[in-house]
């Protein structure tokens, strides 16, 4: 029954890559919204221009379409530059763009622009008493921002970054369909020689369903934790 | 007929003829069916499964809370890969005329993009049922009003006005998850770039023309929910403006 046609260690391969690549892309996505934030906040016209149309840009187009332009253009792209290369320095420069980088930095670029709204309206609910305090302890305008804004701000943005987060939980099924073997794509190429759908693809469904269930608990937890000096109406 | 210089811009150019724009027009119309379609049968089943879903009785809650949770769960790629591959494997189907529908990567596709909105709008809905202020359900109630005509005539077109921000969330991204059905050989707006990259080899001119596509039809979305926003809402509006 769990030996899955001796599928069963294939699969947990794959969920171990489904969890190496949401984990990555969480990183990056963390990072660049952050920047975005402190961006689109700067009042710098130009960061202010450039935060908007990242994130506009980004909730414009579907997920998959960035990563099919991200793999296949991507290679392309990798392809002109050794070439280019080649001819002027006879260098022989050359990667091999796989679908694991291109799965990681698309699902990192999208994130990166939901976690730019998300840290955005939390910088804006930290209290500006808070700000003005540092500013008359004497603190620098970085100071501020790592001392007091940045960890009064992770409390606000803690909800929306669980939320993103198990958005990007299911959106990492989508690398499969430009060739990673993550569990999806070891479960499809099973379903379709075994020609049984349901023994694998259910598995998997619930394998999905307890990494979101155990990540619920435990943004409830961290969530609970990060207003511990907080008084709370209930 | 068009004008000159698009047709001549048509002639030099390998890859926007009038051939491939046509793909792309089929690709789009095919989106634009599969979107509207489940849209609208997800919101149908939607408003009573979300009002079944707040009644107090969990036999009656629990079913709908535990549908929600499954297709909330998981992603919507393995729900169509269980719809697309599993019909195929009931046993019988093939002699009835289900075959005949479900033969066609379509249906399958629409059936599988149906129950997924269709579990996160009962959520929206549930959320804003819900809210619906108590004060407001008391005047009902005084009034002498039955819980049908409470449901109809208080709690639901409130609960259309809280929920329709968060509806539209909903149907854009419902739209973004429609290009996952090129994955089922539906020729959509992605299957259509998919096609037309293969052939020509030329990545950046097939997705980057078919993403403009759909941030035109991401943005006619968000400006026609604005409108309606604005219209339902219009009581709120401070007086002046």
């Amino acid at each position: 029954m769990f030996d899955l046609k001796g599928y069963g260690p294939e699969l947990l391969n794959g969920a171990v890559v489904t969890i190496e690549l949401a984990f990555l892309s969480l990183a990056l996505a963390l990072v660049l919204g952050l920047i975005g934030a402190v961006a689109k906040l700067s009042g710098s016209r130009v960061a202010v221009g450039l935060a908007t149309t990242y994130t506009t840009l980004i909730r414009g187009v579907p997920d998959l379409v960035m990563m099919l332009l991200f793999y296949y253009g991507g290679q392309v792209g990798v392809n002109m530059l050794s070439d280019y290369i080649w001819e002027t320095y006879e260098v022989d420069f050359f990667f091999q763009f796989n679908p694991f980088i291109s799965g990681v930095i698309t699902i990192g670029l999208i994130f990166g622009a939901y976690m730019t709204e998300t840290f955005r309206g939390a910088f804006l609910a930290v209290e500006t008493g808070q700000i003005e305090a540092a500013r008359a302890y004497g603190f620098s305008t970085w100071h501020t921002f790592r001392r007091v804004m940045v960890p009064q701000m992770l409390r606000h943005a803690l909800p929306g970054i669980g939320n993103n987060w198990q958005v990007l939980l299911k959106t990492t099924a989508l690398v499969s369909i430009i060739g990673l073997t993550d569990m999806v794509r070891v479960a499809e190429e099973a379903a379709k020689a075994e020609r049984m759908p349901f023994h694998f693809f259910i598995p998997v469904a619930f394998v999905y369903l307890a990494l979101t269930a155990g990540s619920e608990l435990f943004i409830k937890w961290l969530d609970k934790r990060a207003n511990v000096g907080v008084i709370q109406e209930t | 007929m068009p004008p000159d210089f698009i047709a001549a811009w048509l002639n030099k150019n390998d890859i926007f003829t009038a051939m491939t724009i046509m793909e792309y027009w089929d690709g789009m119309v095919t989106t634009v069916q599969l979107v509207f379609l489940c849209l609208i049968i997800g919101l149908a089943f939607a408003v009573p499964l979300a009002i079944l879903r707040t009644v107090k009785n969990p036999f009656v809650s629990g079913p709908v809370w535990l549908y929600t949770y499954l297709f909330r769960g998981t992603p919507l790629l393995i729900q169509l890969y269980i719809i697309y591959y599993g019909v195929a494997q009931i046993p019988g189907i093939q002699e009835t005329f289900w075959w005949e529908i479900f033969r066609e990567p379509f249906y399958p596709a629409l059936l599988a993009f149906t129950l997924n909105t269709c579990a996160y709008t009962t959520e929206i809905i549930r959320g804003a049922i819900i809210s619906t202020p108590h004060g407001e359900i008391e005047a009902a109630k005084a009034y002498g009003m039955n819980w049908f005509m409470r449901m109809r005539r208080i709690v639901l077109p409130s609960a259309a006005r809280r929920a329709v921000q968060a509806y539209s969330n909903e149907v854009i991204f419902m739209l973004h998850s429609s290009a996952i059905a090129s994955v089922v050989t539906i020729v959509d707006l992605t299957g259509a770039a998919r096609n037309i990259y293969s052939r020509f080899y030329a990545p950046f001119d097939a997705f980057i023309f078919v993403a403009l596509c759909y941030m035109v039809l991401t943005f006619i979305l968000v400006f026609a929910f604005r409108k309606l926003e604005n219209h339902l809402l219009r009581h709120q509006r401070p007086v002046g403006s």
